[in-house]
C-alpha cells in the first residue's frame, strides 16, 4: 500500500500556521525530532473530503528560503526533497496573514516557484477585516495561479474548503525545483504589487490593536503592567493551585490507607505505600502549579503580548549584553528550562544564544517549587508583615530575585569573557493582539501536563523506587541504635559525599537527596520523604508531615543554605542533555555543570555562614 | 532625516537604505521584513522610563521593533 500523501503546511511566523494545524489535525498530533538536528517536527493525520487519509507536517516557521536557523534550514531542505528521512510534500498549503499580505505574498511567491502544488491559506481574514482591508481572493488566485481559500484557523473557518482544494491539488504531481532563483527585491516588489491588486478596500492598519499598544507600550504604563502582569502570574501559581492541591493529597492519602489494609506489612507494602506512593505522590502534587504557569506562558504568547514584553525588556537586556528576545526563553524558563533553551532558537546571534541557553538553568523553574515549598513551609514562620504580605511570601520572592540576579550577572561575564560578540541589535516583528481559542491553549496545556506525568511516571517513579531499595538494604540490626538511612547502601555513598557538602552546612540526609535529585530536582522532596519515611517508626509517620519532620532535624541555617543550593545548582540531567542537543557537543553541558555546581556550592555556603552569624 | 530622527506619529516614507552600515546579519532580517525604499512608515512608541530604545514601526501594515542603532541606517522624508 502507498502511504498516505504527505502535506505539508509552510509560512512566515506569525501567520497562524500552528493553529491552522491544529484545526486540520485535531489532537491527533506527534511531536519527533528531525535526526542530526534540534529541530521538532510536528506532524498529525487528516482525511480528504472523501475520506482518504493524509499525513500533514507542520514546517518551522519562516521568512524566507534563505535560511538564517537550523529551523529555517529545516523546512527549505524538506521542501526541496532535500532533508533526510522525510519525503518531498505532494502538496504545500502556505498560510499567509491576510492583514499582511504584501510581506507575506513574497514568501509565498518563493514557494510557489518550488514546483509543488500549492494551496494559499489567507488566514486570519476575519482580523484583516475588522481592520479595515478587504481583500478579494479571486483577484489573488488569478494573479498567483494557485487556489486561495479564506480561512480563519482559531475558529475553525475555511477548513472544508481547504481539504476540498487540497484534494484537486494532490491529483497534480509536483515537479523538481528550479535550478536558478528570482532574485529577492524583485520578488518582493511583485508581491507588493500583487497585493496592491488583491486590496479591495482599506482603512489605516491596526486600530485595535493600536489602541491597546498605547496602553501596553506606554513609557511608564507599560512597564507598570508588565510588573503587574508577572505579579499576578506568580500569585496566580500559588493562590489558584491550593485547592487542586488538596485534592491530589487526599486522594494520596486514600491509596496508602489502602494499600496499607490490602497488604500485609512487609517487603511490597513497604515499597508500594512508602516509596511509590509517598515518593511519586510527592512530586504529582506540584502539577496545578506547573499548569498554572505554563497557562499564562501559553496565554501571552498567544495573544501577542509577548512580543510586547520583549519590547519593553530591550533597553534592561541589552545592559547585560542581550537583547529583547532572550526576554521570552527566559520567561519560558520559570516554567521549566527545557522548553526554554529550545526557544532560544529565535535569538539570531550565535553567543547571545549561548548565554541565553547557559544562564536559563538558573531561572526559578517549577520544578523547583516543591523543595522551596516543603522547605520555606517547615522553617520560616507565617509571619504577616502588614499589608496583606507574609513573611514566607517574601522568601519566596527573594528566591526568585536570587535567580534573576544570578542569571543577570552570569550573563554579563559571559558576555565580557568567553560568549563575547559585536551587539548585533534588535529586530521583532510586534503582532497584532488576538483572542486566543481556548481549544489550542488547552492542547499546548495538555501537552506540557502529558510531559510532567511520564516523567513522574518513569523517571521519578525509578529513581523513587531505586533509592527505596538502596536506602532500606541491607537492614540495620535491630536494636543496635544505628539509623537505617546511614546503615544501608545509600547511606553510604552520602556519608561520602557528606565529607564535601558538610562545609556549607549540609547534612547526611541532605547529601542522600540531592544524589537522585540530579534524576529531576523534584526528587529531593520525595527523597527526604522517603528517607525519613523508612527511619520514622509507625507512630511518628502517622502524626508528622514531612515539614514537621524537617523541623525537627534541620537547623535555620541549614534549611537556608539547602535553598540557596537549589537555586544555583544544576539538579536535573534532562536540562544538561538539552543543552548537549542544542550546542552539538559536551564542551557547554560540561561547563554549565561546573559552574552552576560552583556557584551553588559558594551560594550556599555563604547563606550557610551567613546565617550562623547573624546567629540565626 | 533619519528614522531615529523621526518624530512619533508623524507618516514619512523610506528614502534610501544604508544597508552597508548595518551587521549583516540585521541587513537580512530587515530585508526580509520588507524594509524596501518607498514603504510608508511611522514611528509608533519610543522606548520607555527604562530607556530611548527601542522604537516601534509601522512599516506597510506591520509594526516592527529595532533598536536606534539600525533605525539611523534608514533615511526618511515626510510623506
Amino acid at each position: 500500500m502507498n502511504p498516505a500523501p504527505l502535506v505539508a503546511l509552510a509560512g512566515s511566523p506569525n501567520a497562524g500556521k500552528s493553529a491552522l494545524f491544529n484545526a486540520l489535525t485535531g489532537a491527533r498530533q506527534k511531536v519527533a525530532n528531525y535526526p542530526g538536528v534540534t529541530v521538532e517536527r510536528h506532524s498529525g493525520r487528516s482525511s480528504l473530503p472523501d475520506g482518504r487519509p493524509i499525513e500533514l507536517l507542520d514546517l518551522p516557521g519562516a521568512y524566507s528560503l534563505d535560511p538564517a536557523s537550523p529551523d529555517e534550514a529545516v523546512t527549505r531542505d524538506v521542501l526541496m526533497g532535500a532533508q533526510a528521512g522525510e519525503r518531498r510534500p505532494d502538496a504545500l498549503i502556505v498560510v499567509v496573514d491576510s492583514g499582511n499580505l504584501d510581506h507575506h505574498l513574497r514568501f509565498a511567491l518563493q514557494l510557489i516557484a518550488l514546483g509543488i502544488p500549492v494551496i494559499i491559506a489567507l488566514n486570519m481574514i476575519d482580523m484583516a477585516e475588522r481592520d479595515g482591508l478587504v481583500l478579494d481572493a479571486a483577484v489573488l488566485a488569478a494573479e498567483l495561479g494557485v487556489p486561495v481559500i479564506p480561512t480563519v484557523a482559531v475558529r475553525r473557518r475555511g477548513i472544508d474548503e481547504l481539504r476540498e482544494a487540497l484534494a484537486l491539488a494532490l491529483a497534480r504531481k509536483p515537479v523538481p525545483p528550479p535550478e536558478t532563483i528570482e532574485p529577492f527585491t524583485t520578488v518582493q516588489r511583485r508581491a507588493r504589487a500583487i497585493a496592491a491588486r488583491a486590496v479591495v478596500s482599506e482603512r489605516p492598519a491596526r486600530q485595535a490593536t493600536g489602541a491597546i499598544d498605547a496602553i501596553v507600550l506606554h513609557p511608564v504604563g507599560g512597564v507598570v503592567l508588565l510588573l503587574l502582569m508577572f505579579f499576578l502570574m506568580f500569585q496566580a501559581v500559588f493562590a489558584w493551585s491550593e485547592a487542586p492541591i488538596g485534592w491530589i493529597e487526599a486522594g494520596q492519602g486514600l491509596l496508602q490507607k489502602g494499600f496499607t489494609h490490602l497488604l500485609p506489612d512487609g517487603f511490597l507494602r513497604s515499597l508500594i505505600v512508602d516509596g511509590i506512593i509517598a515518593g511519586v505522590g510527592s512530586v504529582v502534587v506540584f502539577l496545578p502549579q506547573i499548569l498554572i504557569l505554563f497557562l499564562f506562558i501559553l496565554l501571552l504568547e498567544a495573544t501577542g503580548y509577548m512580543a510586547r514584553a520583549a519590547f519593553l525588556m530591550d533597553r534592561l537586556m541589552a545592559r547585560v549584553g542581550l537583547n529583547g528576545r532572550a526576554f521570552i526563553p527566559l520567561l519560558s524558563s520559570f516554567a521549566c528550562a527545557i522548553p526554554g533553551i529550545m526557544a532560544t532558537r529565535t535569538i539570531d546571534d550565535p553567543k547571545q544564544r549561548l548565554t541565553t541557553i547557559l544562564i536559563a538553568p538558573i531561572m526559578t523553574c517549577s520544578a523547583r517549587l516543591p523543595v522551596y515549598s516543603v522547605i520555606i513551609g517547615a522553617f520560616i514562620p507565617r509571619r504577616d508583615l502588614g499589608w496583606g504580605v507574609g513573611l514566607q511570601g517574601v522568601v519566596w520572592f527573594g528566591l526568585y530575585v536570587a535567580g534573576i540576579v544570578g542569571a543577570v550577572l552570569v550573563a554579563f561575564v559571559l558576555r565580557k569573557t568567553i560568549a563575547r560578540s559585536a551587539n548585533s541589535g534588535f529586530l521583532m516583528e510586534l503582532p497584532r493582539y488576538q483572542m486566543p481559542r481556548m481549544g489550542d491553549v488547552l492542547i499546548g496545556l495538555w501537552q506540557r501536563a502529558w510531559v510532567f506525568l511520564r516523567r513522574a511516571g518513569t523517571i521519578i517513579m525509578g529513581v523513587t523506587i531505586a533509592l527505596w531499595l538502596l536506602s532500606s538494604y541491607p537492614q540495620a540490626p535491630a536494636g543496635s541504635g544505628i539509623r537505617q538511612s546511614e546503615y544501608s547502601i545509600a547511606g553510604r555513598i552520602a556519608s561520602g559525599l557528606e565529607v564535601i557538602v558538610r562545609p556549607i552546612g549540609f547534612n547526611h540526609e541532605m547529601a542522600l537527596a540531592i544524589i537522585p535529585a540530579m534524576a529531576a530536582r523534584e526528587v529531593a522532596v520525595s527523597a527526604l520523604a522517603t528517607v525519613y519515611s523508612i527511619d520514622a517508626t509507625d507512630e511518628e509517620k502517622a502524626q508528622q508531615s514531612l515539614g514537621q519532620q524537617l523541623q525537627g532535624r534541620w537547623s535555620l541555617p541549614t534549611a537556608l543554605a539547602f535553598l540557596m543550593w537549589f537555586v544555583f545548582a544544576p539538579q536535573c540531567l534532562s536540562t544538561i542533555a538539552v543543552i548537549r542537543r542544542e550546542t552539538n557537543g559536551w564542551k557547554w553541558p560540561a561547563f554549565a555543570l561546573a559552574y552552576l555546581f560552583g556557584l551553588a556550592y559558594v551560594a550556599a555556603g555563604a547563606t550557610y555562614w551567613g546565617a550562623i552569624s547573624l546567629g540565626l | 532625516m533619519r528614522l531615529d530622527q523621526l518624530p512619533l506619529k508623524s507618516p514619512a516614507r523610506i528614502a534610501s537604505i544604508d544597508w552597508a552600515a548595518l551587521v549583516p546579519a540585521e541587513a537580512r532580517r530587515l530585508r526580509e521584513l520588507g524594509f524596501d525604499v518607498g514603504l510608508a512608515i511611522e514611528a509608533l512608541h519610543s522606548g520607555s522610563i527604562l530607556g530611548r530604545d527601542p522604537i516601534a514601526c509601522r512599516v506597510g501594515r506591520m509594526t516592527i521593533a529595532l533598536r536606534r542603532a539600525a533605525a539611523s541606517a534608514i533615511a526618511v522624508e515626510p510623506a
